[in-house]
């Protein structure tokens, strides 16, 4: 295929994903506004003012670049899993199997489908965010870079899972009892310096705290962790996932017989 | 310059549309599924490969179009080797798979245009294409329709113009008409010869044997991983040993009836069965006939002669 051709084909994909999530908005893009709007009112607004500040800011400014980066972290995540295992499970990976199009452009044209969704929701969220509290941006390249790469991020773990999931169970497992546990002790709700000092360095092994914090810091010029290193971190991850994800396109593991 | 350009096309079209040599296929279970088959088909043909279910014709298909993976052996498509350039070779290729393998919550135009944008075809192409295919094979009122909402006779036109959407040189249908009423069935056999005659190479495989007879040149039998059969349709039946008509009579038979040198069988008051080896004459029928006073009002085969041969030679290797 011609440079011209693939872009053709990732284009193809990516607006049939954003056509998949746009026209089932009721189930990708609504029950985030609302669940971060609750976590706005009850942690922010009814608890966030008992607990004071928390590195120098009030609570609620402080949990608002978690919460985003959350809504992120999901979104990109179960695009890709739901839309890539539905696909499998419905046979119709087989149309983008049979055609010519590379295997790195279909990796791709899924990891964007899923990206496009986490950014999408995370402007809703923020829009929902400045009903509670003013914010200000501290840094706008450490937020675009860290928004961009935390979506491949997860977009591509999502994708790794739909791979391997044999069936519907198998897509919900991993964001149940892995990923929402990761986000949750991963510094949304807390700062590290509240933790002992096992769980502190115990927590630096979860990604999402390089993740949370690195985003923390692009918004209000705190951070728990350092910044190169989360950086560093992130990217490393992403390109593990990525290799990955082109290992198990080129072998047809679980796609192909 | 007419000798040279003559010459050219004279090669272009010796190139075969599917060379097969040696395939072989193991599954992780230790089950051969292809035992080292060879095949070639040309351009231009209608080619039908049949065996009983499990016989591998889904696994040389799959591997044809990549979503098996091979063994050994060596795939060539229209002289490209998947091995050496599988995107260039699945260009060639349009494939009808046995199960529905669409998206049920798509649009049927989203879904022929969108398997355009995989081929790479710019999007007015795609869009053109597409309405002209759905237009051929009657699903331009249902354009705008979920694809789960088609009858089971429209997803396997839907899967045929989504196949034909980038124009390919090869198409390959993997039992496109299961569970297609007789009417839809011979429309789609029209469309089939159409496309057939305008120069596309189509490979089928079906269960309906007087459906490789009506449409097809070239044949291929495979059962339990080999090929055990592989000729023209015409050369195939012309070693038919022994054929079986029917033939429905005006008035009932009477009790008695022998046809001298045939072996006959009454079936009913007004039919019999005849068996007619291969040498003789079924007007030596008819003559007798006659001469018994019988008036025959028309005839038919017991079974379809290429039913009659595809047991032969299935059982023959079993």
């Amino acid at each position: 295929m011609t440079p011209r051709e693939q872009f053709i084909a990732f284009m193809t994909i990516l607006r049939k994903e954003i056509k998949r999530y746009t026209r089932i908005w009721t189930q990708t893009l609504l029950p985030s506004a609302i669940t971060m709007s609750l976590y706005f009112v009850i942690f922010g607004s009814l608890i966030g003012s008992r607990i004071g500040d928390m590195g120098g800011f009030t609570y609620m400014q402080f949990v608002v670049p978690g919460l985003i980066m959350m809504a992120i972290v999901t979104n990109s995540y179960s695009n890709v899993v739901s839309s890539f295992f539905g696909s499998k499970f419905n046979h119709s990976v087989e149309e983008l199997l049979v055609s010519p199009t590379p295997n790195y452009v279909i990796l791709m044209g899924y990891v964007l489908g899923g990206v496009t969704r986490g950014l999408l929701v995370a402007v809703i969220v923020t829009i929902v965010s400045l009903f509670f509290t003013h914010l200000h941006i501290h840094n706008w390249f450490v937020v675009i870079a860290i928004v961009l790469m935390t979506s491949i991020l997860f977009a591509l773990a999502g994708f790794i899972n739909a791979v391997y999931a044999n069936n519907f169970d198998d897509i919900s497992i991993v964001p149940t009892f892995v990923l929402t546990p990761l986000i949750y002790l991963g510094g949304v709700f807390y700062s590290m310096e509240l933790l002992p000092d096992f769980w502190a360095a115990v927590s630096k092994l979860n990604p999402l705290v390089y993740v949370v914090n690195a985003f923390r810091y692009g918004v209000l010029g705190v951070s728990d962790v350092s910044l190169p290193f989360a950086f560093g971190m992130i990217a490393l991850f992403t390109v593990a996932a990525f290799v990955f994800s082109m290992h198990l396109l080129n072998s047809g593991k679980r796609l192909r017989q | 310059m007419a000798r040279l350009v003559c010459r050219r096309m004279t090669r272009y079209f010796m190139i075969p549309a599917l060379t097969i040599e040696n395939l072989s296929k193991s599954y992780s279970n230790g089950f051969q599924a292809l035992k080292g088959i060879s095949l070639e088909v040309r351009q231009g043909d209608f080619f039908a490969l049949l065996g009983p279910n499990g016989a591998g014709k889904s696994t040389t298909i799959g591997i044809i179009c990549s979503l098996v993976s091979k063994s050994g052996g060596r795939v060539a498509v229209h002289g490209v080797d998947i091995d050496e350039d599988f995107p260039a070779a699945k260009k060639f290729i349009g494939i009808v798979p046995q199960e529905f393998n669409f998206n049920q919550f798509e649009k049927v135009r989203d879904i022929v245009v969108n398997q355009a944008g995989y081929y790479g075809l710019p999007a007015h192409l795609a869009a053109e294409r597409a309405d002209k295919y759905l237009k051929e094979l009657g699903l331009w009122d249902k354009r705008d329709v979920a694809s789960r909402m088609l009858s089971g006779g429209m997803k396997r036109r839907l899967m045929i113009a989504r196949a034909l959407v980038h124009e390919p040189k090869l198409l390959i249908l993997d039992e496109p008409t299961a569970g297609v009423d007789i009417e839809m069935r011979r429309s789609m056999w029209d469309f089939l010869r159409k496309i057939n005659a305008e120069g596309t190479t189509i490979i089928l495989t079906t269960h309906y044997l007087e459906e490789a007879e009506a449409l097809c040149r070239n044949i291929a039998i495979i059962n339990h991983g080999n090929i055990v059969e592989n000729s023209s349709v015409r050369d195939l039946l012309k070693r038919l040993h022994r054929e079986v008509f029917i033939l429905d009579c005006a008035a009932a038979l009477p009790e008695s009836i022998a046809i001298e040198g045939f072996v006959t069988r009454v079936i009913d008051e007004q039919s019999l069965e005849v068996e007619v080896e291969k040498g003789q004459h079924i007007n030596e029928v008819f003559t007798q006939m006659d001469r018994h006073g019988i008036q025959v009002t028309s005839m038919r085969n017991r079974a379809n002669r290429l039913e009659e041969m595809f047991v032969n030679l299935v059982e023959g290797a079993a």
